[in-house]
């Protein structure tokens, strides 16, 4: 890392803090949104964990909902709207290195998940108690899940040409995964091709990992989960390295 | 001595456009250094595969020595490029803008160069204006104070005064002028030829992703232009001997050929012998406009021959 990461991280974590209103205290609604909606609708009927309430079991998935979505929102956007305006030339002029730029890229998404959950959280603060049975497991899984989503964003904002792209992107893989990774229900209770098929979704291993940081129980073994969202990592990671290093759609 | 800037038969192909189709130049430090042509000729992709913008199919670009590619991070050091499109990140103000561009750089505490940068380019009062609220002219000053944060010894201006009023240019040029005194490496496009004509010590011209002229700018006037003494007569006609490459102009005026002053006295005799008074009397110098068209019109032959 050079000094050029520094001010390239400050400015990534500026653009979004500048506009927080939009890129912090939205999502901390929508995620409140589901909560309460959610929470009236189905907390007669289901417990998805022995001892949890459905509204708890809800809230450190929605949080990580939150987290995972917004990482992925940062850098794919930063990196599309530097595009499609022509001020990327801007980080491609200087001397920066291919790994300036991913960690740069990677870390203010990171940032960002972590401000929108713990947005999350504090919103939540006063209507639903929670336990934090393992406060180390829950940040781990929210630091790699955050990263896990800053990297495919970084991807994602490189493919993309338009911003149709990249909703595109978004909506029909990020959200899917997401919203299917067991925020709403523990995938035990689903049938069991299901069950089978949420494994191969990585976003689960963040959100089951996650959860188990507040209530001591989870679907997989934590640490299996936590290796498995590091491994996408390391693999996403080397995947976004190679792009950078290739010059591939930024430097044609 | 290092060259501040070495071109190799360097190539770059889209599709079945050459863009760039063996260009090789050498810019020596603290020259002034125009880049010519028309529109889709090359210019812009060759200043963005000196910045690593676009990546060559082959040949070598050096900037002070150090290979784009190879030694990326010191070419890019040595280099500032104004880019020909206006752009600018409408998150941040003008103060922001030029504090990041010097981090990007590994530069901390660059505050003096930067005032001094708001100052020469009289950008002082908007230095806390958020970018996007400034006019085109202010934005593209912008982009020159960015280009300049890291005072490299190379400076790469493309079309820097396109749609840009006297004003600005003339600062522009002011600073740019005490920038090559001071012993920066200047290398400009522009389609005011009497810009490139005025500021720079050689010329390359550049057609099709070729050089078709590469020279001195005193040579390439001297060679590819004429002077003309340009004179209003009553009392004859042109005498016989001086009808050869002679024009009459919408004034009334006779246009002819003359190499030197020697010409012009041989010419006057012969208007006096035939009894001409001689209303109106001047000897027009030679224009890089002329040239340029003279030299573009040669190369399309050639282009033309090729395909």
């Amino acid at each position: 890392m050079t000094g050029g990461f520094r001010t390239l991280l400050r400015k990534e974590v500026l653009r979004f803090w500048k506009v927080s209103f939009q890129t912090v205290a939205a999502p901390v609604l929508s995620s409140l949104l589901y909560l309460v909606i959610f929470s009236h609708a189905l907390a007669a009927h289901v417990e998805a964990y022995p001892g949890v309430g459905y509204t708890q079991f809800l809230v450190p998935g929605l949080a990580m909902m939150s987290m995972l979505q917004n990482a992925f929102a940062n850098s794919s956007s930063s990196l599309i709207q530097s595009k499609i305006t022509g001020n990327i030339v801007f980080i491609l002029l200087p001397p920066l290195t291919p790994g300036d730029i991913f960690g740069a890229y990677l870390l203010a998404s990171v940032v960002r998940g972590l401000v929108v959950g713990a947005g999350v959280f504090l919103a939540v603060l006063f209507l639903v108690p929670l336990p934090l049975a393992h406060p180390l497991w829950a940040l781990a899984f929210a630091l790699v899940g955050s990263a896990l989503l800053g990297a495919l964003g970084i991807v994602a904002g490189i493919w993309a040409e338009k911003f149709d792209q990249l909703a595109a992107f978004q909506n029909f893989l990020v959200m899917p995964l997401t919203f299917l990774a067991g925020v709403f229900y523990s995938v035990k209770s689903l049938p069991p091709f299901w069950q089978a098929a949420s494994q191969l979704n990585p976003f689960f291993y963040a959100i089951d990992g996650f959860r188990y940081g507040f209530f001591g129980q989870s679907d997989v073994p934590p640490g299996t989960s936590l290796a498995i969202a590091t491994g996408t990592l390391c693999a996403l990671s080397w995947l976004t390295l190679r792009l950078l290093r290739s010059g591939y759609k930024l430097r044609s | 001595m290092t060259p501040a800037v070495e071109v190799r038969d360097v190539r770059k192909r889209y599709g079945k456009l050459d863009a760039l189709d063996g260009i090789s130049l050498t810019v020596e430090p603290g020259e002034f250094f125009a880049l010519l042509g028309p529109n889709g000729a090359g210019k812009t992709t060759l200043i963005s595969a000196l910045g690593g913008l676009v990546r060559a199919d082959s040949g070598e670009l050096r900037v002070m020595g150090h290979d784009v590619i190879r030694d990326y991070r010191e070419a890019r050091r040595s280099l500032g490029i104004v880019p020909q499109e206006i752009v600018f990140d409408p998150f941040f103000s003008v103060r922001e803008t030029l504090e990041l561009q010097s981090g990007y750089f590994g530069l901390r505490g660059n505050g003096k160069w930067i005032d001094e940068l708001l100052d020469r380019l009289a950008l002082g009062p908007k230095a806390d204006a958020n970018m996007r609220s400034l006019s085109g002219g202010m934005k593209r000053r912008v982009l020159v104070a960015q280009a300049l944060v890291h005072r490299p010894p190379v400076i790469v201006l493309d079309e820097p005064t396109a749609g840009v009023d006297v004003e600005l240019r003339q600062t522009l040029w002011a600073f740019v002028r005490e920038l090559n005194a001071a012993g920066h490496a200047i290398i400009l496009t522009t389609h005011y030829l009497e810009e490139a004509q005025e500021l720079c010590s050689r010329i390359a011209m550049m057609k099709a992703g070729r050089i078709v002229a590469l020279d001195d700018t005193a040579r390439l006037l001297a060679a590819f232009s004429e002077r003309v003494l340009r004179v209003r007569f009553a009392g004859c006609e042109l005498p016989a001997a001086l009808s050869a490459g002679a024009s009459l102009d919408a004034e009334g005026a006779w246009r002819l050929p003359v190499e030197g002053a020697a010409q012009v006295e041989t010419a006057l005799a012969r208007l006096r012998e035939a009894g001409a008074r001689i209303e109106h009397l001047e000897v027009a110098e030679p224009e890089l406009e002329e040239v340029f068209v003279k030299i573009m019109a040669k190369a399309g032959d050639a282009t033309g021959a090729r395909a």
